[in-house]
């Protein structure tokens, strides 16, 4: 059987289509294929969080899935997601308050804290930290990050 | 690292996914939700020749009522259980191991039947079916069976599964009035597998306990359950010398293995403590 395959998606609302080998991880093809070096590669076996993408409107590890099970798909990536202003708030509190040091998780951590904020924009610290715990951060100890949470949610509710 | 390369099939029934499993046997591998399958691809630890995707085929995804149990298709994303009402309702305990099932972007994508099929003994749904006695729906191209929870789990990452066959759907009973459910597990991270974990399902009655079933995971290379500690709660009230007792019996019940995270004797410990703080709680203490 063919070890490739011909797959049509959008990645930032663009079409794309490509014949990518069937062993490529989504991520691998975002990056080589794309040309999209936001989303980053890490542990790839699902536990770093550093592929972190939105697949049809959820957060995934792009590690964890071919690209050849995205044919159709919607994905975005930080590219996407920072280009139309979507988590801005959240990125300014980033910086505003460090929380990145090094800077290799923050697309992965910026993609699962806007799934938070929209799915649960009371969380409490206790809750930011439980649905960040699948991202690693080796730099700032999570403290700044559950900060920029908070303070951008707090810019959101007084704009 | 990257997988060995392998084809990749997307079935659009499951009738061709019997065939190409009659076709490639052992060398072909079930694409559900991939969160266990495509770690154990990247690091070489198993090199199928094909992948046959059923993420396409309809009718394998969805929670529905059917009176006496929920009907959870296997192929249903792990954040739909988690964030089911029907689920929170009638089947609590599985309520209460969602949020334990790795992380959120893993349960956007992970299937509650794919985690339950895979068998890891240190996953939380399998002793949850165990504890609560769900009733599994697998078919093949011989047609439909049914499999009970007690008879599904057959050792490390075995299951009653036969090699041309797929899980198709779990039932799993509605809490019967007068039963409470609970679970807790002890991982060094949220979301992490699990040291040692307890899925608990009692019977109590103003206090005082009556039937009961004590499944832990990764305690064994199995869901493993624990009668003999669980028949001693039976006519009980909670108290502190109880809970003792307990914690003393699962030391002679359970045989924990021993491995980087912990050895058996303190895994034994921990399912003492998982006890306690398991059924304080439900007992109201």
């Amino acid at each position: 059987m063919d070890k490739h395959v011909d797959i049509n998606l959008t990645v930032n609302g663009e079409a794309v289509t490509r014949r990518v080998e069937a062993r490529t991880s989504l991520v691998d093809f975002l990056r080589y294929d794309v040309g999209l070096t936001g989303s980053h590669v890490g542990c790839e076996h699902g536990v770093c969080g550093a592929c972190t993408i939105r697949v049809d409107g959820r957060i995934v590890r792009g590690c964890l899935m071919v690209a050849a099970q995205a044919d159709g798909a919607d994905v975005w990536t930080i590219e996407g997601v920072s280009e139309t202003g979507e988590i801005r708030d959240l990125q300014d509190a980033f910086v505003e308050r460090n929380a990145l040091q090094c800077g290799f998780c923050t697309p992965g951590m910026l993609l699962t804290l806007a799934e938070l904020m929209a799915r649960k924009p009371d969380a409490s610290r206790t809750e930011i930290r439980e649905f960040i715990s699948g991202n690693y951060c080796r730099c700032t100890g999570y403290q700044a990050i559950v900060d920029a949470v908070e303070m951008a949610r707090n810019k959101g509710a007084s704009a | 690292m990257k997988p060995a390369p392998f084809a990749y099939a997307q079935a659009e029934t499951l009738d061709e996914a019997f065939g190409l499993l009659a076709e490639y046997g052992d060398d072909a591998k079930i694409l559900a939700g991939g969160q266990s399958l495509m770690a154990t691809l990247n690091m070489r630890l198993s090199e199928p020749e094909l992948l046959i995707d059923i993420n396409r085929i309809d009718g394998l995804a969805g929670i529905s009522d059917n009176v006496d149990a929920l009907r959870i298709g296997a192929m249903t994303r792990h954040v739909d259980v988690e964030t089911s009402e029907a689920v929170a309702t009638h089947t609590p305990l599985i309520a209460q191991a969602m949020d334990h099932v790795a992380h959120p972007a893993i349960r956007n994508r992970g299937t509650f039947g794919g985690s339950i099929a895979f068998a890891d003994p240190a996953a939380e749904l399998p002793a949850c079916a165990v504890a609560l006695g769900v009733t599994m729906h697998i078919a093949g191209s011989a047609g439909e069976r049914d499999v009970a929870a007690a008879d599904f789990f057959k050792g490390l990452y075995e299951t009653a599964i036969g090699p041309d066959e797929i899980l198709t759907a779990v039932s799993v009973p509605k809490i019967a009035p007068g039963w409470k459910s609970g679970f807790m597990e002890l991982a060094r991270r949220h979301g992490d597998y699990a040291i040692i974990g307890l899925a608990a399902h009692v019977e109590i009655d103003g206090g005082t306990f009556g039937a009961a079933h004590l499944v832990f995971f990764n305690a064994g290379d199995r869901p493993i359950g624990a009668p003999q500690t669980a028949a001693l709660l039976n006519g009980e009230v909670w108290s502190e010398e109880l809970a003792d007792r307990l914690a003393a019996a699962l030391k002679d019940e359970l045989d924990p293995p021993d491995d980087l995270n912990a050895d058996g004797p303190m895994r034994k410990h921990l399912a003492g403590v998982l006890v306690k703080r398991t059924l304080s709680p439900l007992a109201g203490a």
